[in-house]
């Protein structure tokens, strides 16, 4: 069963609090990232019923907006997630040179994990980070300025931290 | 070296700090407007300036201020839209990432003016790292007593919250970006009535950008008037351009709108000059939506003019010669860039991001999408080019928001000024598989070597 902890608990009630009585709906957005956070990176149905209850909203409002936004995992995914963004000012910047780089390295294609569940391949749209490119989003943070050999860097960095 | 009015202090060593930031004159608007004008001053000063929203519509700021209704005891909110999703564009990343308390500043002299005492600021998700710099300046302009109950001792209360997205460019448009806030998908509202009237939880509101609510504050220190001598024409005050693409120096660069685009393209100051030697083919010189331009009419008008970094300037011809100052997102491509693949790459943008409410939008984007991908990898026929032409005339202005408008655009011109480049692509489906079709003969006024 999915359950924040009593500090995440607080954490929710001080988002509801940022908005007018009870307009606490307006803190879904940022309790299912905090629900993904918590919960394996992915948001289940159980996930998001979970925060429909805390919300004290329907469940199909939850639902609606998880699959709306881009950001929410519907299916589980690696510990590491690469998001190479691909839109044109990456793209003339050999963004597609760095997919393939990934998909060859790691032995996956688009979407998929690799079977150790340590990493998933993603393609995103614009991150806003087109004077830096080519870049991919890594949790909270982007890798900017990718070349072959800092991917290949990123990933030792990953693998040595997940203890592989 | 143009006026800097926003990044002038960027690179002062702790500016991200309110100590810091207060010790170089930080906070003075604040006090200014709070302790010596009326939120009706503050607006007439916005006015006077000429700011115009630096978002990509280009609306004059202090008029849309204008338009909000103040109807007895209800609420009104300010949002601050930092949702920066236009592909070309991360001038307001920039701004929030080393210069939090500017915004924070801004955004508490415009709630002011408002009346807003719960200010949101909306940022895509993405930036989640912001996040914490823009709290943590919140917490200290609290702690300080710019943020609270009473402010100053004039009895103004105010409070900012930080609320992150969760990844949909369409947010940034303020009626999708007002459902975001309001916990639901981002579907635009149809207009009217506008928000400034029904917005947030059906409140009066206004959403402006990072940028425009950064430049609020040299106008209160300086005054309106002060700030409408920069610049040229309706083009007042600096405006922040992100520069990415082919050139040698990408990254965020604050012009006072006086520079011609030929300046800022190849002067050390700016972007300086093109990547690897090679040359200048096209540019989309305000963000992905705005309509890409061959070199020759980037630099100089249909007129012959000097093509100038400004609102008028860059528009000047309309869409059939000229395109849009849009967010400031300058893309450029050099003579390797194949057209046809780029347009691609914004069309999938655009399937990928229409909220799906308006069928033109959501299936003109994802036939354009299928099309262009035929030319690309040498599927297309040349009944195709026309086909797409028409797909995007049909979804331009059949659309409840703008998103319709900005993935038509850039199709729209693409064909406009590179029709031989996509009919090369069709005339030629194996070659244009492992080479581009290079400069085109209208890209550049100097003799080429033929390349197709």
């Amino acid at each position: 069963m999915v359950q924040f902890s009593d500090e995440q608990l607080k954490k929710v009630q001080e988002i509801v609090e940022r908005y007018p009585d009870g307009k606490q709906k307006s803190a879904l957005i940022p309790v299912l990232h905090l629900a993904q956070e918590t919960f394996g990176g992915w948001l289940s149905a159980e996930s998001l019923d979970y925060v429909a209850s805390l919300l004290k909203i329907e469940p199909i409002e939850v639902y609606e907006v998880a699959t709306f936004y881009s950001m929410y995992n519907l299916k589980p995914v690696g510990r590491y997630v690469f998001e190479v963004c691909q839109t044109g000012p990456c793209m003339v910047k050999g963004s597609d040179d760095i997919v393939d780089h990934i998909k060859t390295t790691l032995g996956i294609g688009v979407n998929e994990t690799t079977a150790d569940g340590l990493f998933t391949l993603k393609t995103v749209e614009c991150l806003g980070a087109c004077g830096y490119a080519p870049m991919m989003q890594l949790g909270k943070h982007f890798r900017e300025h990718l070349t072959k050999e800092k991917v290949d860097g990123i990933v030792a960095e990953l693998r040595a931290k997940a203890g592989n | 070296m143009g006026r800097k009015l926003l990044l002038e202090k960027a690179h002062v060593e702790g500016i991200r700090t309110y100590e810091v930031y207060r010790r170089e004159g930080g906070y003075r608007s604040v006090e200014k407007a709070l302790k010596t004008m009326s939120p009706d001053q503050v607006t007439e000063e916005v006015k006077k300036s000429g700011l115009r929203g630096r978002g990509g519509a280009g609306f004059p700021a202090g008029m849309k201020w204008s338009f909000l209704a103040k109807p007895e005891g209800v609420p009104r909110y300010l949002v601050c839209n930092a949702d920066e999703s236009e592909p070309g564009t991360f001038k307001d990343r920039y701004l929030m990432e080393f210069l939090p308390h500017l915004l924070i500043e801004g955004l508490i002299v415009a709630s002011y003016a408002l009346g807003s005492e719960r200010t949101y600021i909306y940022i895509r998700g993405e930036y989640a790292w912001i996040v914490d710099i823009l709290e943590h300046a919140i917490a200290e302009a609290n702690a300080n007593g710019f943020l609270g109950k009473n402010i100053l001792g004039t009895g103004f209360n105010c409070q900012i919250y930080v609320q992150r997205g969760a990844g949909a460019y369409i947010c940034g448009e303020e009626t999708a970006l007002i459902e975001s806030l309001e916990g639901k998908r981002g579907n635009p509202r149809i207009k009217p009535p506008f928000p400034a009237v029904k917005g947030l939880w059906d409140c009066p509101t206004v959403v402006n950008n990072v940028e425009t609510l950064a430049a609020v504050v040299p106008i209160i220190d300086m005054g309106g008037e002060e700030y409408a001598k920069i610049g040229v024409g309706k083009s007042t005050g600096t405006k922040l351009i992100s520069a990415c693409g082919n050139i040698n120096k990408p990254g965020v660069y604050e012009i006072d709108m006086t520079i011609s685009v030929e300046e800022f393209i190849y002067s050390d100051e700016y972007c300086g000059g093109i990547a690897n030697g090679k040359r200048l083919k096209a540019c989309i010189p305000g963000g992905s939506s705005v309509p890409i331009l061959p070199a020759n009419l980037l630099l100089k008008t249909a007129k012959g003019e000097q093509r100038m970094m400004n609102y008028e300037s860059l528009s000047d011809g309309g869409f059939a010669t000229g395109s849009m100052m849009g967010s400031g997102g300058f893309i450029v491509l050099d003579e390797d860039q194949c057209v046809v693949r780029n347009t691609l790459t914004l069309a999938r943008f655009y399937r990928h991001e229409s909220c799906g409410q308006c069928s033109p939008c959501r299936e003109g984007t994802g036939w354009m999408e299928k099309i262009l991908k035929n030319i690309e990898t040498g599927k297309g026929k040349m009944s195709d080019i026309d086909l797409l032409w028409d797909i995007q005339r049909k979804i331009e202005g059949n659309t409840i928001c703008p998103l319709g408008d900005a993935a038509a655009w850039p199709v729209a011109a693409a064909i406009r000024h590179f029709r031989d480049e996509f009919e090369w692509h069709v005339n030629n489906p194996v070659e244009s598989q492992h080479r581009n079709f290079g400069l085109a003969h209208y890209a550049d006024p100097l003799p080429v070597p033929v390349t197709a």
